[in-house]
């Protein structure tokens, strides 16, 4: 590598407090950025700490599920957020390649699940329990759904078996699908300048829950059997009749990733993060309007001491 | 003629009685299981093959177009360099800016220069005072990195395109290979070739590149045939006998005399490439495209309105500078001196240049502008539309209503109860009607591949909201394109409303209207109708202005009103038009249907969507057909009525 004054010195410089780790090549690692703030933020650390411990690192925009052609050629080294709830599939089929590995959990749980405002339980006054929403149908309808009541559900992509639940626990409820997040939050903040009934899927962590006071219907909880043995759950005679699963939030990467780069896969595979941390820096970022870059400074000068023993 | 209305009215009453009345047998419906081939798979496993294994002697075809995106990637970085980068040592958070990119100063300059030679000080000050408002704005960073990559993809588009078009022109043979291609490479949703797009070329702003030129160039290439064929033949007869060769004849007559028309070509390039900024976005091109979806994924409406604008005014710039230059006659400006005297507008360019350049390291505000100093407008498009919410929500969800019961279902349930043969039935007879045996066929083709497809449900969805966006963007727009026409003022606001339109990526206006009128068929109508508005108006407009004066004089000396010349003389001379624009509406209706699907409807759009999100790449290109399948029937119909009417009035 060309190495020109002011690296030079840089490295000097560094090299005089800590040692300068030695990597084993300074080719570009490839991470991907999407669209939504949290994921910018964990990929942004990662990055900055791949930075720290000497090597190259390039972050590329790229679609969520489109990635994976990405990472299974090796033009896309790592991929920071994949969701348990919506890239289980997409994740299962690359990796099924043999080009892709899961480089474990990024210690984030992601939790989905039918929402509403706060202000909604004085009109409803038996949520959170699911039983209360058949007594508040005709609160969560709309013109073309009364009498039955109204359910934004998240885009026909995502899965999520909400047809399944709704009929499975008698639900008098009809499921629309927003055909991406952001419709579906519009929605949302337009009934909450409102005040107006709403029921959405909303999951975390994502700016909304902080963003706006509200709670997660409780269904009965979700276990694997109520997804396949009908027996299970309030319904004997159907599946899916209880809650969504939540799940962790994977990293996966290249297969190449720990051939060419051992000390980065490392660092990879240490990360981790927790929901109340990133849902505060997501607030930094979306509520409180700083950029990305400030608030992953932030955390970098504080967590030192973590960072460190990533790329021990 | 009265026999064949007779034979349409039967027909449009046999179907309102299906549809109102008899109950279909299985499979009458909608095409049978057994009907369906899988086109999916077939695609799939061919792209497999042809990324994977298939090769040309020694090299892989993947090897060839990884290849081509590095030799592709070398000019865009020194662009990206030159207007976004600068010259830096290090990466990442570690690197320092040695040379700086040019700074906001010395492009503004740059503009107006450009202005200035190519029309006027005016025309100057306008390109200058919109770039400096990118600055303003707080707009300049990601403007410049969308601009790098206009700047690689117009020039490549244009290049492509001329050379495609000579051959076309040179052989007729290629002429009829390229034509459905090209169709094709116009009515795909874009979406549906981006994963064979990122396989083949990988990941990254050279991908974005490519998918920008598929889609801008078909234009250029029409364009080029069409204006090769104008020269007249004195002129090629002339260079033949002065004893040019094919190659000299080419370069030396016959590009400079089509040169006006093909100018007209670049500026649809440069259009088109700033319709494909936000998708381009999706796949790694970054810039404004990608400030757009993240300010509106977070519902910073502002933010979007901004960044969309910022495109608009980018788009503003570099129409106005491009149309000039194809109306620029070659003027001569004989200028004595050195270099720099008869240069003057290049000299001033480098002398700023090198000066801010040079004085940014003391001056920081002339490099970047400073981030103290930023205008936004942000917080007052967010309040704008909480006030409405807040205040007119009711109102507006009784006209959502409305429309949904008195218009939009009962529409939907007509098209979703048309028996299939029947409705195929119809088309043929149409085609062969309007067109002969072979329209006739070709319909007939196209409808039995949809009804293959296993898509028919979808593609009916699809007719029913692009047919009513379409009738009522002509209800709205004909009539506006009149007033656009009779009267100048009028004229004005209304060509700036239409440009902004066509410009402004509708990503920006489908979050406030999903907040307005919640998701559903609804919002996906006004985001199309909106769009499609555009060709509407401007066709209608134009056909209007071009009616020749000596016919409407003729009506004035008729003793016609201003209301019996429009009505009789303008309105039925500006009928061709009309149509052409129809047509154009319908192709511009059917590309927002990816966009729909982000409101959630259930239309062939969802179906390339869905595709794209689980990397699909045979279902994308199968529902993809399907949409080019409904546009080319369409369009093929509509344009032999379109010269059928011509054809009419030059006889009569």
């Amino acid at each position: 590598m060309k190495m020109g004054y002011p690296m030079a010195f840089a490295a000097l410089a560094v090299s005089a407090g800590a040692a300068f780790a030695e990597v084993e090549s300074t080719d570009p690692i490839k991470l991907t950025l999407h669209d939504w703030t949290g994921q910018l933020i964990t990929t942004n650390i990662m990055a900055a700490v791949l930075e720290e411990a000497g090597y190259n690192v390039e972050l590329v925009q790229a679609d969520y599920l489109a990635q994976f052609a990405g990472l299974e050629t090796g033009d896309l080294h790592v991929a920071m957020e994949i969701w348990e709830t919506t890239g289980r599939e997409a994740m299962d089929a690359a990796t099924a390649t043999g080009n892709v590995v899961v480089m474990g959990e990024t210690g984030m749980l992601a939790k989905e699940e039918w929402w509403y405002p706060e202000y909604m339980k004085e009109k409803c006054p038996g949520l959170p329990d699911w039983q209360a929403l058949n007594d508040c149908a005709e609160q969560f309808a709309t013109p073309e759904t009364a009498p039955k009541g109204r359910y934004l559900g998240g885009p026909v992509t995502w899965g999520g078996f909400d047809e399944e639940r709704v009929a499975a626990l008698g639900l008098n409820y009809e499921v629309i699908h927003a055909g991406t997040d952001a419709a579906m939050f519009a929605e949302l903040e337009s009934a909450y300048q409102r005040q107006a009934p709403i029921l959405l899927w909303v999951y975390a962590p994502h700016w909304a829950p902080q963003k706006f006071k509200g709670e997660w219907v409780e269904f009965p909880p979700y276990e694997p059997a109520c997804y396949t043995d009908p027996a299970w759950g309030p319904n004997p005679q159907a599946t899916h009749d209880c809650g969504k699963p939540f799940g962790p939030i994977w990293k996966v990467a290249y297969k190449g990733l720990a051939e060419k780069w051992p000390g980065a896969a490392k660092a990879v595979e240490a990360f981790r993060i927790d929901n109340d941390t990133m849902g505060g820096m997501i607030a930094k970022v979306d509520l409180e309007g700083q950029s990305v870059e400030d608030v992953v400074d932030e955390w970098m000068t504080a967590n030192e001491a973590l960072w460190t023993s990533w790329i021990e | 003629m009265t026999l064949w209305r007779g034979i349409w009215a039967g027909i449009a009453l046999i179907a309102l009685g299906l549809t109102i009345f008899a109950t279909v047998p299985a499979g009458w419906l909608w095409p049978p299981q057994a009907m369906h081939l899988p086109f999916a798979a077939w695609l799939s496993a061919g792209m497999k093959w042809l990324t994977d294994s298939a090769a040309i002697g020694p090299v892989t075809v993947k090897g060839l177009t990884r290849a081509f995106a590095t030799l592709i990637e070398a000019p865009y970085e020194v662009v990206k360099v030159l207007l976004v980068d600068g010259i830096t040592e290090g990466k990442g958070r570690r690197a320092t800016t040695i040379i700086p990119p040019l700074s906001w100063v010395a492009v503004t300059v740059a503009a107006v220069a450009l202005g200035h030679y190519a029309r006027s000080i005016w025309l100057g000050l306008l390109a200058g005072a919109l770039m400096a408002y990118l600055a303003i704005f707080g707009q300049w960073d990601s403007a410049m990195v969308t601009l790098a990559s206009i700047a690689i993809a117009v020039p490549l588009g244009v290049v492509g395109g001329v050379v495609q078009g000579i051959a076309a022109w040179r052989w007729r043979w290629v002429e009829r290979v390229l034509t459905p291609i090209l169709d094709l490479m116009q009515t795909i949703p874009t979406f549906a070739f981006l994963v064979p797009i990122l396989v083949l070329f990988g990941f990254g702003p050279v991908a974005a590149l490519l998918a920008t030129i598929i889609y801008a160039m078909p234009p250029m290439v029409r364009v080029t045939v069409v204006a090769l064929r104008a020269v007249p033949s004195e002129i090629v007869d002339f260079a033949n006998m002065a004893g040019c060769t094919p190659w000299q004849r080419m370069r030396k007559v016959m590009l400079p005399v089509a040169l006006p028309d093909l100018m007209v070509g670049v500026n649809q390039v440069i259009m088109l490439s700033l319709n494909m900024v936000i998708i381009a976005s999706m796949i790694g091109a970054g810039g404004l495209g990608a400030d757009v979806l993240e300010s509106l994924r977070r519902l910073n409406i502002g933010g979007g309105v901004e960044a969309g604008l910022a495109i608009t005014a980018l788009a503003v710039v570099l129409d106005r500078l491009s149309q000039a230059m194809s109306e620029r006659v070659a003027r001569s400006e004989p200028r004595k001196g050195n270099w720099w005297r008869r240069h003057p507008r290049t000299t001033i360019v480098l002398a700023v240049t090198l000066a801010t350049g040079a004085l940014g390291y003391l001056i920081p505000a002339l490099q970047d502008w400073p981030k103290a100093w930023q205008i936004t407008t942000k917080p007052f498009w967010s309040d704008l539309i909480a006030h409405i919410n807040v205040n007119y929500f009711d109102q507006l969800e009784a006209v959502r209503v409305w429309f949904l019961e008195t218009l939009l279902l009962p529409v939907k349930r007509f098209f979703l109860a048309l028996p299939w043969p029947f409705l195929l039935a119809v088309l043929t007879l149409a085609g062969w009607r309007l067109g002969g045996l072979r329209l006739a066929a070709l319909v007939l083709a196209l409808g039995l591949f949809i009804a293959a497809s296993g898509l028919w449900e979808q593609a009916m969805i699809t007719v029913y909201l692009c047919g009513l966006s379409v009738v009522l963007a002509m209800v709205i727009g004909v009539p506006l394109g009149i007033l656009a026409a009779s009267n100048q003022t009028a004229g004005r606001i209304i060509g700036t409303v239409v440009d902004t339109l066509q410009t402004l990526p509708s990503f920006v206006y489908l979050i406030p209207v999903v907040m307005l009128f919640r998701v559903g068929d609804f919002s996906a109508m006004i985001a199309v109708v909106l769009f499609a508005l555009v060709p509407a108006v401007k066709y209608t407009a134009h056909g209007l202005r071009s009616v020749p004066a000596e016919l409407i004089e003729a009506g004035v000396v008729c003793g016609c009103t201003r209301g019996q010349i429009l009505r009789k003389v303008r309105l039925p001379m500006a009928v061709p038009m009309i149509l052409l624009g129809l047509n154009q509406t319908i192709l511009l209706a059917l590309s927002m249907l990816v966009i729909t699907a982000l409101v959630g409807t259930r239309d062939l759009g969802q179906e390339v969507y869905a595709a794209l999100a689980t990397a699909d790449v045979g279902r994308g290109l199968v529902a993809g057909l399907a949409v080019a399948a409904i546009a080319i029937i369409a369009d093929r119909l509509i344009g032999v009525a379109a010269s059928r009417a011509r054809a009419k009035l030059a006889a009569t």
